[in-house]
């Protein structure tokens, strides 16, 4: 574009039919010709205005007479947004022709100047005209720039969305659900449930570092990481500190997740669990009453490699339902910059103990959502939540 | 974001303020580099204003230590309210980063 290749130098195209406009123009700005302020090219009625306007991409804005042969100043700015959508025009009347300025107001034209024309006003609209001009080009560019990150960020959202898993198999001695709210700033939550040998099941929670895509791809390498190593590793705590070392590898950029994987046995009700520095699970008895499970003492994972991760088993009991968050639940703000908090979310349980799995997870995102009331939140609001049935 | 520096021999004392999140977490890193030379032996981070951290901020501290090993500088954090110590512990990030209750006890450690 013109505009960004000689950012000082301005060209006007003048359209009138007098043909002593023409020489008084270059001779009366020719001061700001040679020193490159201002460029001006000439048409003499709407027509050549238009052609003109359509061959040279260069023209910032036009000047026009009104009374012309062929195409008069008021059609010709009706035209000027089909061929230059992105210009002003400034009409030069009559003096007190308050008609036709009223016109070409509405048919939009930027300003206007009267004959006989003073030329130093004239200056003066030429310049406040393409300052105008300037500002609005920048605009649109601020706004294509907006553009631009508005669907790089709905990439993000939708690499986050497509990978989790939104059918969960149905089993007599156990039910599972989960669910991901995410935050206006794409954040980079996921949970996994991964089907292992003798009927056991991987349960995943974690959270990424950062937002957007940067976030969104290192939640899908860690979430591919730990479907691989969760069918390899004898148990939670090797298959996390097999995830810690690959990701520890060329991490320069410091990103890392935390997270719990969880095994569950159906056949002896015991869940075995390992902690990436991750917030611990929540346990709901079926009488509503609750604790958090003991954590393993971990890491979040990318941080140091060749980091040990120790796993914590528990039985549950026919009835106790396992809820597995992020922290965007328990740091959930509201209007009076208060987090949710943990003990909001036992004493919600406590008043009314989780019917079922999927009744466990939609209060949980309800509970954030009523807590948060119209406050945007900054983090993804994730949960799995396992019950125990028989 | 602001972040204040002091200096007590080759020891910098940063103190940043408010949320530390994603939308800031790049101040935080710049203003963090700014504060902190080739020379100092130490860094203490104050945390005394900092109401709140996220990943993101979490992350620029992970950089700063990493960057600071690599140079021999200690790199110490302080002056945490119980809801942001308990985002290093959780975390695990309190096994990596020194973390002392008042800066004079932080401006102690990395003295020894």
């Amino acid at each position: 574009m013109t505009m960004t290749e000689s950012p000082h130098k301005h060209k006007i195209l003048v359209v009138d039919d007098e043909p002593d406009l023409e020489p008084l123009m270059l001779q009366r700005m020719r001061r700001y010709i040679r020193t490159g302020v201002y460029e001006f090219v000439f048409a003499h009625d709407g027509v050549e205005a238009l052609e003109a306007l359509d061959a040279d991409e260069g023209i910032d804005m036009v000047l026009s007479d009104i009374n012309m042969p062929k195409m008069d100043g008021l059609t010709l700015l009706e035209r000027i947004p089909d061929v230059a959508p992105n210009i002003r025009a400034v009409i030069i009347s009559a003096y007190g022709d308050m008609k036709n300025i009223r016109i070409a107001m509405n048919r939009g034209a930027f300003d206007f100047v009267t004959k006989p024309v003073d030329f130093d006003d004239l200056k003066f609209t030429i310049d406040r005209t393409l300052q105008h001009i300037r500002e609005w080009r920048e605009a649109l560019s601020a706004r294509d720039k907006l553009v631009v990150l508005q669907n790089e960020l709905n990439v993000a959202s939708m690499m986050q969305q497509s990978i989790l898993p939104n059918k969960f198999a149905r089993n007599d001695n156990y039910k599972l659900f989960g669910t991901m709210q995410p935050a206006r700033n794409v954040g980079g939550d996921f949970f996994d449930v991964i089907g292992l040998a003798g009927q056991k099941v991987g349960l995943a929670i974690a959270d990424v570092s950062g937002k957007g895509v940067p976030a969104a791809l290192f939640m899908m390498s860690s979430r591919t990481l730990l479907k691989g190593a969760a069918m390899r590793a004898d148990g939670p705590g090797e298959a996390l500190s097999e995830v810690n070392d690959v990701l520890n590898e060329d991490n320069d950029a410091c990103m890392f997740v935390t997270m719990i994987y969880a095994v569950y046995d159906p056949a002896t009700g015991v869940l075995t669990y390992a902690d990436g520095g991750h917030d611990p699970p929540l346990l709901i008895h079926p009488d509503g009453s609750s604790t958090q499970l003991p954590v393993t003492d971990g890491l979040a994972l990318g941080v140091l490699p060749g980091f040990d991760f120790l796993q914590h088993s528990y039985e549950l009991s026919p009835g106790d339902t396992v809820v597995l968050y992020t922290d965007g639940v328990t740091e959930a703000i509201n209007a009076e910059e208060e987090q949710l908090g943990l003990t909001r979310l036992r004493e919600a349980f406590a008043a009314d103990p989780p019917g079922d799995a999927e009744d466990a997870g939609h209060r949980v995102i309800d509970l954030v959502n009523e807590f948060a009331g119209d406050v945007p939140q900054f983090d993804d609001t994730t949960c799995l939540v396992l019950r125990r049935e028989k | 974001m602001e972040i204040s520096a002091e200096r007590e021999g080759g020891v910098v004392i940063a103190k940043a303020n408010g949320r530390i999140d994603s939308s800031n977490s790049r101040e935080f890193h710049s203003g963090l580099e700014a504060v902190i030379t080739d020379d100092d032996s130490a860094v203490v981070l104050n945390f005394e204003d900092v109401s709140y951290i996220s990943s993101a901020g979490m992350r620029v501290i992970l950089l700063t230590a990493k960057s600071l090993q690599s140079s021999g500088a200690k790199f110490v954090l302080c002056s945490m309210d119980e809801s942001i110590r308990e985002v290093f512990k959780i975390s695990g990030f309190d096994k990596i980063i020194p973390i002392h209750g008042s800066q004079s006890q932080a401006l102690t450690a990395v003295s020894a």
